[in-house]
């Protein structure tokens, strides 16, 4: 390998350790809101609140979403390549599940009112 | 005759290289990678090309590029498959192409430069095809890659072109 070599690798790097603190850093907090798109569309927005199975069926095909305990998981789907399966499970905001076959995609956002919030309200108040 | 002699070499070997970028491809599969980012591949196919822009024609290897993308998508992809194979073995094709013209590169700067562009012309398409900007969070994990599959196939390629070099300067002092 050549200086030259080294230095565009680490060019690429360094843009790479940038563009993820620019991309992370400003929304890391937990999100409240799942929202779904197919072809660029909405296709429906769900509460990260209560647990729910949502399932998606579109001309593309089928996928089932899992909303457990706040953080959402592809539990199955119907595309060619199953990648969308194993994407994990995803809670903070701007963190998505892709299934590119499908043109879909699950993106966690927050409506203002976090979930921690909600959990800092006290369920009952006692005097 | 000499003519005659040397264009069917030339496409016997194109259609060797073709076939062995082919395997590669095929072969692949066998190897998962896992950096957070699903479909994170090796790129063993860009051997052929890597090495290829150092010894042939970049039409010739250009044409073998793209003949193994459409025949790897016709026999075990469908049209989406191609279009990103296709994005980002073109855009790949390009840069490798001028940066190995620039002074200073070795093969294994060529090759990473061709991983990363790879996968930045993949996340492009891909967020098309979505119609969604989110998708480029992936980003810079995707340029992580590029790098480290980059690298790995550059040195590779490195040890293929000096053992070819050398392979060559010996059957030409016979």
């Amino acid at each position: 390998m050549k200086k030259k070599d080294l230095i565009l690798a680490g060019a690429v790097l360094l843009l790479a350790g940038i563009l993820a603190l620019a991309l992370r850093l400003p929304k890391t907090e937990n999100g409240n809101t799942m929202k779904v798109t197919v072809d660029g569309e909405v296709y429906g927005t769900y509460s990260l609140a209560e647990n729910q199975t949502v399932k998606i069926q579109t001309g593309h095909g089928t996928n089932v979403l899992v909303i457990e305990n706040g953080s959402v998981h592809m539990e199955e789907a119907d595309c060619p390549d199953g990648y969308c399966k194993r994407q994990g499970t995803i809670s903070r905001v701007n963190e998505t599940i892709v299934c590119l076959p499908h043109k879909l995609v699950a993106e966690v956002e927050s409506d203002g009112s976090t979930t921690d919030d909600a959990d800092d309200a006290p369920d009952v108040i006692v005097k | 005759m000499r003519d005659s002699r040397t264009a069917s070499r030339k496409i016997a070997l194109c259609a060797m290289l073709m076939a062995l970028a082919m395997i590669f491809s095929y072969v692949e599969v066998l190897i998962p990678i896992n950096l957070g980012v699903p479909g994170i591949k090796l790129g063993i196919a860009n051997l052929v090309v890597v090495v290829g822009l150092f010894f042939f024609p970049a039409g010739e290897v250009l044409m073998i590029s793209v003949a193994r993308i459409l025949l790897m998508g016709y026999l075990f992809g469908n049209g989406m498959s191609i279009l990103y194979s296709l994005a980002g073995g073109l855009l790949s094709f390009l840069v490798m192409f001028l940066l190995k013209h620039i002074k200073g590169f070795s093969i294994t700067g060529v090759s990473i430069a061709g991983g990363v562009t790879h996968n930045v012309a993949q996340i492009c398409v891909a967020a098309l095809v979505v119609q969604n900007r989110k998708l480029f969070y992936y980003l810079p994990a995707l340029l992580v890659a590029g790098v480290i599959t980059g690298m790995l196939i550059g040195i590779l390629s490195d040890r293929i072109l000096s053992a070819v070099k050398r392979e060559g300067r010996k059957s030409s002092s016979r």
